[in-house]
């Protein structure tokens, strides 16, 4: 009966470590936080357009960083939304099994490529591509990061559409196509707006992950922060610079290194206000039922 | 809205769902703009693949040498290697795995088999979500303030195991509870009705039956970990490397962090050594995730 007792406590002890782990990220970022507004005004923080932490004349306004990250992600997203609802509407509504089984392997293969082989892809591939569109195109362009970026979301993208597609009941389809509708408008009237609470939380999974994708910005956005809204441009995300300080020899805790742990501070409360958004849309649309 | 669909029910009879008619000549302006979108969609990431595939052998063709893959950092292209990086991630994805998949697993059986559902229950339910969907590079961060500094383990190989175990837990736990959450309730029953506490139903009924769904989950974790390039970025983890990690403290680089180092140098050989270490890290990739499908299609040919 003891040795039962230690081995439930040491099972609730694993469950609680993600606990432990939530509150230690919250206390490290909160800490270097902190100590970073003693030496910067929030006002300079949130007023100031110029990002220049790096440079002897230091400026810290925020935007530059949350426009750079903007456009990557609202380019990712329209690429990725549109593309992974259509695949994910051909393969819950129309596709004849033989066509899935060509289609599902080759959004699982896309799926499990590492990011950093998109950032390579977007660099060496894309941005030449996209040259023969935009001929001015820089070689580093947020343009082309948020392109690759949301081929990358696209089987998240669908997986998740599918999901909530599978849910719809049959017989919602069944008597839209009984009252005469065809089935482009059964899927279109019926079936799609049965499954938007879990499309839209798919929207909002895919939006988190953008802003937290790190790799291809670091390599293919270009690393200069700049308050405009250019996709043409080279840029610099939140994410890509904390990469770009945490490579150099930048010292610990010197303020250009708080600066980080301010910016991921945004990050870690944008990505978890969005991750516990979806979850509660998925929830509320699931309990309807 | 309900009684709507009832009474047209009642009156059709039942409709079978595929008997819509085939014919092309009666597809409508709608349906043929939906299967124009459909098949761009495709391509799209058929293409992305294939031009992906095609760059990736044509660059790497005259890099992929036993040199490559044996030798080690240089200033010139042509002469560095990949066996660094390799033994770097063995190394680091070893360290995390040993951490996580025990912690992980205990925490999926703690979670679908002993934990009752309350507010409290809940909390770590979101807990868990959330961590999953945390940015990885901020995992790095964290991964920098506790073990680099905090903890005192330096730059070192285990500094980048235990912060990839923090990245790669999360995941782990999500798909041992699927894989748990699948053994049938039959299984369970039958053995407490012979007798078996929870805990010995657990250990000699529930986790034997679930281990595919475990296994598939484990090398899941492994190619995530594999991959995952942001977290080790932000340790610091150092990219030019004449030896390989002896030990614990030893500095590392993985096979991404590898690739990215070199796609950030201007000159275009060393492109076309990424182009090799991607080839390298796909190819491993690749191995797991066949032996991912093997495992899982012997669990359910078992079952």
């Amino acid at each position: 009966m003891m040795r039962e007792r230690i081995q439930l406590f040491l099972l609730a002890s694993c469950a609680w470590i993600s606990i432990a782990i939530t509150l230690a990220i919250a206390v490290a970022l909160l800490q270097e936080t902190v100590s970073f507004f003693r030496e910067v005004s929030a006002a300079q923080f949130l007023l100031d357009t110029e990002w220049t932490p790096l440079f002897w004349e230091k400026h810290y306004g925020i935007w530059p960083l949350v426009c750079g990250t903007v456009i990557t992600t609202v380019i990712s997203l329209v690429v990725a939304i549109p593309v992974g609802t259509t695949i994910a509407l051909f393969l819950a509504e129309w596709s004849p099994r033989s066509l899935r089984q060509i289609i599902k392997p080759i959004l699982e293969i896309l799926s499990g490529i590492p990011t950093i082989v998109f950032g390579y892809f977007s660099v060496t591939i894309a941005t030449p591509l996209l040259r023969i569109i935009f001929p001015s195109l820089p070689g580093f362009n947020a343009l082309s990061a948020g392109v690759v970026m949301g081929i990358m979301m696209v089987p998240l993208m669908a997986t998740l559409v599918e999901d909530a597609l599978s849910v719809v009941p049959q017989s919602f389809r069944e008597a839209s196509y009984a009252l005469g509708a065809s089935r482009l408008t059964t899927m279109l009237r019926v079936t799609l707006p049965a499954a938007a609470g879990g499309v839209v939380a798919a929207c909002i999974l895919a939006l988190s992950r953008a802003l937290g994708e790190t790799m291809i910005v670091t390599i293919a956005a270009g690393q200069q922060p700049r308050f405009s809204l250019n996709p043409l441009q080279a840029v610099e995300t939140l994410t890509a610079f904390i990469a770009q300080v945490v490579m150099g020899d930048t010292p610990y805790g010197s303020i250009e290194h708080r600066a980080v742990f301010v910016v991921g501070c945004l990050l870690f409360l944008g990505t978890f206000t969005l991750n516990v958004g979806s979850m509660w849309i998925r929830e509320r649309f699931s309990s309807t039922r | 809205m309900r009684s709507t669909i009832n009474i047209a029910k009642a009156m059709v009879g039942p409709v079978e769902r595929d008997t819509p008619p085939r014919k092309m000549s009666r597809r409508s302006v709608g349906e043929i703009i939906f299967f124009v979108a459909a098949t761009v969609s495709f391509l799209l990431c058929m293409g992305t693949l294939v031009v992906m595939v095609v760059d990736l052998v044509q660059t790497s063709a005259g890099r992929l040498t036993w040199q490559f893959l044996s030798g080690v950092s240089s200033r010139l292209a042509d002469r560095a290697g990949v066996l660094p990086a390799i033994a770097g991630t063995v190394w680091v994805t070893s360290i995390a795995m040993v951490i996580s998949l025990p912690i992980g697993i205990g925490a999926a059986v703690y979670l679908e088999e002993f934990c009752r559902r309350s507010a409290l229950s809940r909390v770590l339910e979101i807990a868990i979500a959330n961590l999953a969907g945390v940015p990885a590079i901020i995992f790095g961060m964290v991964g920098l303030h506790l073990f680099v500094r905090w903890c005192g383990f330096g730059r070192s190989v285990l500094s980048g195991g235990l912060t990839m175990a923090l990245v790669v837990l999360p995941l782990i736990i999500l798909v041992s509870r699927e894989a748990i959450r699948s053994v049938p309730r039959d299984v369970r029953e039958g053995s407490l009705a012979l007798g078996a506490s929870t805990m010995q139903t657990v250990w000699h009924q529930v986790l034997p039956a679930a281990l595919p769904g475990l296994l598939t989950g484990a090398i899941l974790g492994v190619c995530r970990i594999i991959g995952e390039a942001a977290p080790l970025l932000a340790l610091g983890a150092v990219t030019y490397l004449t030896k390989t990690p002896s030990g614990l403290d030893s500095p590392f680089t993985t096979l991404p962090i590898q690739v990215f180092n070199w796609i950030s140098r201007p000159q275009v050989a060393f492109h076309h050594n990424a182009a090799g270490a991607i080839v390298v890290l796909l190819m491993v990739l690749f191995v797991l995730n066949g032996a991912a499908i093997v495992i899982r299609a012997r669990g359910q040919r078992r079952g």
